[in-house]
């Protein structure tokens, strides 16, 4: 350092003559920067209501207020952020937590009033308010103030790798597509406690899965107890509302999933292998859930059908103290499960776990029995206090094309390979239909293919009606059939069954889909007749749909029982059909057709049963509004 | 009756007790000093804080480790990047959370603007104090520049909530580089102006040589650090003596003074400031490219095992400490910070102080850098 003059400083005068470097605010403005923490802004056609901007909010300056105007849905709640400007530090975590990315900051920072209510305000954004985001010849900055902002004034928004969740799902680790289609091996092989506790940790506990399920599963809960490491508590939380855990931890269609709010951006929470984690991590779900049952009541309950209506509805009389006796065709428990879903994706030990703990809380099974031949309905009706039908779909449709009657039925296939012997497979093997039950068929096909002929060239095929985007199955089992090497024919509707001289199928001769349903909506489908295409088969599956079979209710009866236009058994809100004593829930009623509704509906029915019981009436008292 | 002159003879040989601040145009914050004083020296000093007590430590303790991150910089306004700095750094050891190697790089860069900033806000308020208004005007003109940087790149002027456990925020955006490099470049030019109008300003030197003159063993002794201790020739900087984010990845200089007084103090600052420019654009030459930040745990879910924690890192006033417990839960079970205006501004000052002229009371306390808000918390 040069030693301290008293003159040096004059130096500074020559900076009388430069331009001053003040901005001269507001005739010389300033840009905010790009990442300028601002305002809000919320895009409501994204904001799903989840609440985790106001969760995590360090000053509580964000609360979720209910908006009537918007309708909830699963996965989205008629809720929006409401800010507080008092109490917000600008610090953006809401930003970086919002799941679909609707939460923003804007550039405006403007706000001046006298009344201080304005200072909390409901954001939206420019495509949502037109009267509050101005274009830049109608704002003005003297006017700037929460109801008078910019448009296309985005300042820090959400970036994904800087997300405070995880977008990405704990991968499940499977047996190659290779190696399963030889056997029937499960295909999952299941989280351990590592992963399970990685994917758990993932919950940002929003809850908008609980209100898309339809059996309203404590979901956040549970997840939550298997981050902390307590199974058994995780177990308690979902036999409150799923006795099954084993069987819908492996085919639940989890709406949960597709309503959870990392699905968004990126990939769901695993729910529905947590809970089969659960399930299966706990050997005697008895000890660790030490339920209590009550004192017998000294009311039966018949239930037809061991299916997951059935056997939720029989848990649930059970822990009122009623005794539920389970009748069901099959050799054992589970319904259109046992035979249904192939057992790479649930095996029979599974569902022998859940339903073995149901009969070990004192519910009576009758497997081998089929009511309306082994044991007549007027007889149930006679003996027991109240009657559940969760008798499910059970009868296989055909496509009544010619000489259909040569094809094999899917249920058939599928029950012969899950509990009888296993079917005897052609070398070319042809699935009509599109759904997920089409493609268990295939799939197990395409199995018994590689088993019966080693080495030598097979091919399993399917048609469907429906076009690539509009196939019912999902999208998991369509891509995993894809891997395991079925070929597909969308678009394409059967014509005629071809028979060679010995009366053995050929193929099948097929046509071109013009439309599957008509104007109306209804299923009608259309062909180009003039466009035709022929397939090689020496083996048919039909794999359409199926429907309920009634037969066992006597006539006299049927006719006092009332259907919906959808042609589904009408019940009231207690699960009562019209006829007294008689309830139903599943299939036969619902139209989403899986076991978590038929579970939501037996959970509904057994209320309505002891709501019967215990007024000893024939009729449930107040019987109100029909779905 | 007595004569004027006897009675302000006998006046200057009583003991009157003055309070100097909280409100004193002289004073840098919500602080005082009650001074004990006979003529126009200063007999005993005594630092009066609590003006300023908001209760961080204790507010820390019912927030969950996310939530602690935005709370942590309103500590200290004048560089509050060093607490955000020191916060990721403690959860960071009490996790185990790794930060990436660029990450590493943005924090060193980022918090020697932060220093520069800082550095410039202090010449502000010393200049301010003195009377030197154009020299303040300048600091503050300069600081501006550094805001503009800290604006673009974390959305923030003051409050940037950039440095969090697991690395930043977010990258540097598009031709932020250039745009750093740029700035540093202009204040860096205006180093002789400094010079010739403050550092080497005989008016400045006459006020501040000789003030509040400490020895190195005496600032030993007091717990003095950062400035006040390289004053007095002391080579220690926590940068180098532990070094934390990437202070090690690149060779720079520690300036020190012998004189260890008011002087010497603002002339470590110059010189660091100086360090800090040639620094960053080491930093910026060997920075690698890849990830900014390794993703924290879901905040909702974050629990970090029980254990405890010593962090420190080299605020722009001297080492900035934080003692911080888990006991396995969301939140901090005790969190305590090591400021150094907490030293500076309690024990030294006061030493400091012992004899001094009133006229220099306040010229004391800022060439030690005191922040009043790092005190009380």
């Amino acid at each position: 350092m040069a030693k301290p003059s008293i003159l040096s400083p004059f130096k500074a005068i020559r900076f009388l003559f430069h331009k001053p470097k003040t901005l001269r605010y507001p005739f010389e403005k300033k840009e905010p920067a790009l990442r300028c923490r601002g305002f809000h802004l919320n895009d409501w056609g994204k904001c799903t209501g989840c609440g985790n901007c106001a969760d995590i909010c360090p000053n509580e300056a964000i609360v979720m207020i209910e908006i009537p105007e918007i309708e909830p849905k699963p996965g989205i709640k008629n809720e929006r952020p409401r800010l507080d400007y008092g109490r917000c530090c600008y610090c953006g975590l809401c930003v970086d937590i919002c799941p679909p990315g609707a939460l923003r900051l804007s550039r405006d920072y403007f706000h001046i009033h006298f009344d201080t209510d304005t200072f909390t305000f409901v954001p939206k954004d420019q495509d949502n308010d037109n009267e509050t985001f101005l274009p830049a010849e109608d704002y003005s900055i003297l006017k700037a103030s929460l109801s008078h902002r910019r448009k296309n004034y985005e300042g820090f928004t959400s970036d994904l790798d800087y997300a405070l969740f995880e977008p990405e799902r704990v991968s499940m680790p499977e047996v190659p597509a290779e190696e399963r289609k030889m056997s029937f091996i499960e295909q999952v092989i299941g989280y351990n406690k590592a992963e399970a506790k990685k994917e758990a940790a993932r919950c940002l506990e929003c809850k908008l899965c609980e209100d898309a399920c339809p059996a309203h599963l404590k979901i956040s809960d549970y997840i939550n107890a298997i981050y902390e490491d307590k199974p058994d508590e995780s177990l308690k939380k979902i036999f409150e509302d799923n006795p099954i855990p084993a069987i819908c931890g492996r085919i639940c269609m989890k709406y949960c999933e597709s309503a959870c709010s990392l699905s968004i951006r990126g990939e769901a929470l695993a729910i529905r292998w947590l809970k089969r984690y659960v399930s299966d991590s706990i050997a005697d779900y008895k000890r660790a859930l030490e339920l209590k049952t009550p004192p017998p009541t000294g009311k039966k309950v018949a239930v037809i059908g061991a299916g997951p209506g059935g056997l939720s509805l029989a848990y649930f009389l059970v822990l009122k103290g009623h005794k539920a006796v389970v009748f069901d065709a099959l050799d054992g428990g589970g319904g259109m499960l046992r035979i249904g879903p192939p057992s790479y994706r649930l095996p029979i030990e599974s569902i022998d776990k859940d339903v073995n703990h149901i009969a070990s809380l004192g519910v009576e099974f009758r497997f081998n029995v089929k009511i309306g031949t082994d044991v007549l309905f007027e007889d149930l009706l006679n003996d027991y206090d109240a009657v559940y039908l969760g008798i499910g779909t059970c009868l296989s449709r055909s496509t009544g094309v010619k000489n259909a009657e040569k094809c094999v039925l899917a249920l058939d296939f599928l029950m012969d390979n899950k509990i009888g012997e296993l079917a005897k497979v052609g070398k070319e093997v042809l699935v009509i239909g599109g759904g997920n039950v089409a493609m268990d068929v295939a799939r197990e096909a395409i199995r018994l293919q590689q088993m019966q002929y080693p080495g030598e060239k097979t091919v399993t095929r399917t048609i469907s009606l429906e076009d690539w985007d509009k196939l019912p199955a999902t999208k998991e089992e369509i891509e995993e059939s894809k891997e395991e090497g079925i070929e597909f024919n969308p678009a394409w509707g059967p014509k005629e069954v071809a028979l060679d001289t010995e009366g053995k199928i050929k193929g099948l001769q097929c046509k071109k889909v013009k439309s599957v349903f008509d104007e109306m909506g209804r299923f009608n489908p259309s062909f180009h007749e003039d466009q035709e295409m022929f397939l090689d088969a020496d083996m048919i599956i039909e794999a359409i749909g199926q429907g309920p079979d009634f037969s066992f209710i006597p006539e006299e009866m049927k006719k006092n029982m009332d259907f919906t236009e959808r042609r589904k058994v009408k019940v009231d809100e207690n699960g009562q059909t019209s006829l007294p004593k008689v309830f139903a829930g599943g299939d036969i009623v619902n139209l989403n057709l899986d076991a978590v509704t038929a579970i939501a509906d037996a959970k509904a029915a057994a209320e309505g049963i002891d709501k019967l019981l215990v007024s000893n009436k024939t009729e449930v008292l107040k019987p109100s509004s029909t779905r | 009756m007595p004569q004027i002159t006897e009675i302000t003879k006998a006046g200057s040989q009583r003991e009157l007790e003055m309070y100097f601040g909280p409100q004193h145009l002289g004073m840098v914050g919500n602080f005082s000093i009650t001074l004990k004083v006979k003529g126009d020296r200063v007999l005993k000093a005594t630092a009066n804080p609590g003006y300023l007590h908001r209760g961080f430590e204790k507010l820390m303790e019912y927030r969950t480790w996310i939530k602690n991150f935005p709370l942590v910089c309103r500590i200290n306004v004048v560089e509050p990047d060093s607490m955000e700095m020191i916060y990721a750094m403690g959860v960071e050891k009490l996790s185990g959370l790794e930060v990436p190697e660029r990450g590493h790089y943005v924090r060193s860069i980022f918090l020697e603007l932060a220093r520069i900033g800082s550095h410039l806000f202090g010449l502000w308020a010393y200049a301010n104090m003195l009377g030197f208004d154009t020299v303040a005007q300048w600091a503050m003109y300069h600081r501006d520049l550094v805001l503009d940087l800290f604006e673009e790149l974390t959305g923030g002027r003051v409050y940037h909530i950039y440095i969090w456990p697991g690395g930043v925020r977010r990258d540097f955006p598009k031709g932020f580089k250039d745009k750093i490099v740029k700035t540093l470049h202009s204040i860096g030019s205006c180093v002789p102006d400094y010079d010739d109008t403050f550092f080497n300003n005989r008016l400045f030197y006459d006020r501040a040589h000789g003030i509040g003159r400490l020895s190195q063993e005496q600032a030993k002794k007091l717990g003095a650090t950062g400035q006040t201790l390289r004053a007095t020739g002391m080579k220690y900087d926590i940068r180098k003596v532990e070094p934390y984010a990437a202070y090690d990845r690149v060779e720079w200089e520690v300036p020190t003074r012998e004189e260890g007084d008011a002087y010497s103090r603002v002339l470590v600052i110059r010189d660091e400031m100086i360090e800090s420019v040639h620094m960053v654009f080491k930093l910026l030459d060997a920075m690698p490219d890849g990830p900014v930040y390794n993703r924290m745990p879901n905040p909702f879910k974050w629990k970090i095992p029980p254990g405890e924690a010593y962090v420190r890192c080299e605020s722009s006033r001297g080492e900035l400490g934080l003692y911080m417990v888990s006991n396995g839960g969301d939140k901090p079970y005790r969190a305590h910070f090591r400021t150094p205006s907490y030293t500076h501004g309690l024990i030294i000052l006061e030493k400091a102080l012992e004899n001094a002229s009133i006229a220099d009371v306040g010229n004391t306390m800022i060439s030690l850098y005191v922040v009043a808000p790092e005190i009380d918390r």
